[in-house]
């Protein structure tokens, strides 16, 4: 490898002297979906698959954008697809339980320009409420599957996603997980590619007007399709056998592989980059050619039950862990136990779970909320679930995006009386538009008498803030339409819609009682935008300072558990000596670097201890 | 070309921890090495526990250190350091910047900030070099360069000359910040060379 020399380009890629790049999985797809001729892409944010989209807005000649969830994003892809062009859908794992629904339909249409869509699978939950392994999902749908295992493999696999596409006809699903998308490799430029499709209107109504006619003729071509991908499987074109020692035959795919690779460096792998369909003859050789087999797998034990169902019999998750990540040690030690090494323990340490920022708007009306004892907080999917933290512990239940509104909306038609006044959903304005729209909707229409707040920060915050139909901007950061959502609530039918400020503690408490005491569906508002948004994070900050003379020890604003503000404990003559009541246990200090004065914290302080500096 | 190293970098979410793991990169991949970093985004990011974990070698599969394989461990964060005991093996080196952010229950007073957390490693018979990171790099004129003045420190266990950490700041940085970061990445690398 020659000298490196780092340059930064418009496209955010960096280009060395050797023309090797330095660039994480997430960063690769994007440069390989701009090789491969992409025109139209659309996504939903989501970890671990946020960064592609991002990055793949910044080509030139591709149309990018954020669509309010994935069902939409892959429709749009769809529709791409049908006029001819290559198109492309981002989501996490989670994200194709939403957009199943075209997903299994659109592999009995098939495509016109390449169509392949990207589950990105979060193994070990690092940013996620489940741990679903989506490899499920190409059986179910009837749709091949492929999967790199490092950046480098990823950038090449997916340019050979999109020619698969369009010579089979089939929409593809591009498998990766956390440690592909988050992780960064040395991998090279690559050629550029083209659809093979033209761009146009064409009808073809017995292919892509599925009614059940149609549908069940295209049920026959998609079994002819798996056949003949079948074949493909069997080719050296994805899965390879890398000859060596045959007393022990490893069958492994994605990051997994890697961890073979590290842990028997000698043995004989067969390595699947398309994860089905499977090549049941070049499984059933190498099996033959190995004394033992063994299936290394992160998650499902799906190679395992496929393989086994061939007849063939192999080691799998009777020694590999079926929950969580693997790595390379526990991939030897499951093999080998006597190879498991020594380690230190574990110092004991406080934990450091993540918070809301200093000065993060929610931080408010989670206050508000923990403050009234009988309600229940119905909770849904972003930063703003922090709010289950303590010291605000202010949320109840929190089970996918859009959940919060019919959740609270099905506990108030079991409880009746018992639940008036005390059902309470929050959702963010992203996760709002993405799916609680339709929660919404059928609380008004059904009845229902609880209260919706919907934390409006302006952004899709959790996911690194993008933006999205309520910010007033697209992907690339450029004016767009913005929705107005006390005008689309209204709309909806709800007819009691108060915005709030909530950095202002009194008026958000004044608000949420008032819409609870209520007899009808009622939304409050509390509108402030991240702190995380370039505007705010980098404009001059006034923030508060603590007069430590005034402290009476109180804890009201360590209450709101901000991070820059922390309490001292002092002992009875530390008080007196400072001037304090004796029985004062201690006093609280505000951090003025992370303080960006948001002023919650003044407001609750009765004893004027805390001010705005130079106040 | 037979080296193989793994670095994990640790600290809390915000410390410039992703700058210091990149400029330790491309130093690595200069000097002909190839590599792998694995990162988490997401939640995590929030003000919690954070580590980019780096890779180097001849040719690297795994983006994960494997735990008791840790050459270098460089903290951002004094208690975060003791965190990771069970990456570190007799011969690992830690190199800690001293400053202390207080986690949630220490910040609301319901606990102390572990008193001595250091002991914890140098008790196992581990060498650990601390760093006043914050303070060199103040006086160094940028209190944000303290990564930077971190990787210096670290710079001395790693295989590479002063020289091509200085050009990778040269061509990466920003002109404006280059000056003091040259400035924070020497005092660093004094403090261990």
């Amino acid at each position: 490898m020659a000298v490196i020399i780092i340059k930064q380009t418009v496209a955010g890629e960096k280009v060395t002297e050797s023309n090797s790049l330095w660039m994480s999985g997430n960063e690769a797809i994007a440069m390989a979906a701009y090789e491969a001729g992409v025109k139209v892409a659309s996504g939903y944010p989501g970890t671990p698959s946020t960064e592609i989209m991002e990055n793949l807005s910044k080509y030139e000649g591709v149309y990018t954008e954020w669509a309010p969830n994935e069902k939409v994003g892959l429709e749009v892809a769809i529709g791409a697809s049908f006029a001819g062009v290559r198109a492309f859908a981002t989501m996490k794992h989670v994200g194709v339980n939403v957009a199943a629904d075209p997903l299994f339909t659109a592999s009995y249409t098939g495509v016109r320009g390449g169509l392949v869509v990207i589950t990105a699978d979060d193994p070990e939950m690092h940013s996620s409420q489940n741990e679903q392994d989506n490899r499920n999902y190409a059986y179910a749908a009837k749709l091949p599957m492929l999967e790199p295992s490092d950046p480098a493999e990823a950038k090449e696999l997916l340019k050979d996603a999109f020619d698969l596409s369009e010579k089979f006809d089939t929409p593809v699903l591009f498998r990766i997980t956390t440690r592909v998308a988050h992780v960064k490799g040395v991998l090279s430029k690559g050629d550029m590619r083209q659809s093979a499709a033209t761009c146009g209107i064409e009808k073809a109504p017995a292919k892509i007007v599925m009614l059940p006619g149609n549908a069940r003729n295209r049920r026959k071509v998609v079994e002819e399709r798996m056949a003949q991908l079948r074949e493909v499987a069997e080719s050296d074109a994805f899965n390879k056998v890398e000859p060596g020692d045959t007393k022990r035959g490893f069958i492994t795919g994605g990051v997994a592989y890697l961890y073979v690779k590290e842990a028997f460096p000698e043995a004989a792998v067969l390595k699947l980059g398309m994860s089905w369909p499977l090549p049941e003859k070049k499984i059933k050789e190498f099996a033959a050619s190995v004394d033992e087999l063994y299936v290394v797998e992160e998650l499902d034990p799906f190679l395992e039950h496929h393989i086994k169902a061939m007849g063939v019999d192999c080691h799998g998750k009777d020694l590999i862990p079926s929950q969580g990540e693997l790595n390379t040690s526990i991939v030897r030690t499951a093999i080998d136990p006597d190879s498991a090494p020594e380690l230190f323990a574990p110092a004991e340490l406080p934990m450091r779970p993540p918070n809301m920022c200093a000065g993060c708007p929610h931080r408010g009306v989670f206050f508000n909320l923990s403050r009234m004892k009988d309600i229940f907080v119905s909770g849904d999917i972003g930063c703003y679930t922090l709010g289950f933290l303590p010291p605000l512990s202010a949320m109840d239940s929190c089970v996918c995006m859009g959940a919060s509104v019919p959740i609270a909306h099905g506990m108030a038609k079991a409880l009746g009386e018992e639940g008036k006044g005390k059902l309470v959903s929050v959702i963010g304005d992203s996760t709002f538009i993405h799916t609680g729209i339709n929660g919404l909707i059928n609380s008004v229409y059904n009845d229902s008498k609880t209260v919706l707040i919907i934390l409006d920060n302006r952004i899709t915050a959790m996911t690194g803030q993008q933006n999205n139909p309520a910010s007033g901007c697209n992907i690339k950061g450029e004016a767009a339409n913005s929705i107005n959502l006390e005008e689309l609530c209204r709309a909806v039918g709800v007819k009691h819609v108060e915005v709030v400020n909530p950095h202002d503690i009194d008026e958000c408490r004044t608000a949420l009682k008032k819409a609870l005491e209520l007899d009808e569906m009622a939304v409050v508002i509390a509108r402030a935008p991240c702190v995380l948004l370039p505007e705010i994070k980098n404009a001059p900050h006034n923030p508060y300072s603590t007069n430590t003379d005034n402290c009476a020890g109180c804890m009201a604003c360590v209450k709101l558990g901000c991070p820059a503000i922390s309490w001292t404990n002092i002992t009875p003559e530390e008080a007196v000596a400072k001037g304090y009541k004796e029985k004062q246990k201690g006093f609280a200090v505000i951090n003025e670097v992370q303080c960006n004065g948001c002023g919650q914290c003044a407001a609750l302080c009765k004893f004027e201890a805390i001010n705005r500096k130079g106040e | 070309m037979a080296t193989t190293g793994n670095i994990l970098f640790s600290g809390v979410g915000g410390q410039g921890i992703l700058l210091a793991s990149e400029v330790t990169v491309y130093a690595l991949l200069a000097a002909g090495y190839d590599a792998k970093k694995s990162e988490v985004h997401g939640m995590a990011q929030r003000g919690g526990s954070v580590t980019a974990q780096l890779r180097y070698g001849e040719k690297v599969y795994s983006p994960l250190i494997e735990p008791g394989k840790a050459d270098i461990l460089i903290s951002f964060e004094m208690m975060e350091a003791a965190r990771y005991l069970p990456y570190l093996h007799k011969e690992s080196k830690v190199i800690v910047n001293t400053q202390q952010i207080k986690p949630p229950a220490v910040a609301m007073g319901k606990i102390p900030y572990p008193a001595d957390v250091l002991d914890a490693i140098t008790s196992l018979g581990i060498q650990v070099v601390t760093v006043d990171a914050f303070d060199i790099a103040r006086d160094a004129g940028e209190v944000k360069a303290a990564n930077v003045v971190m990787v210096g420190a670290m710079s001395a266990f790693l295989p590479m000359e002063a020289s091509v950490y200085e050009e990778i700041i040269n061509t990466r940085i920003p002109e404006r910040f280059r000056e003091v970061n040259l400035k924070a990445f020497a005092a660093g690398r004094k403090i261990t060379a």
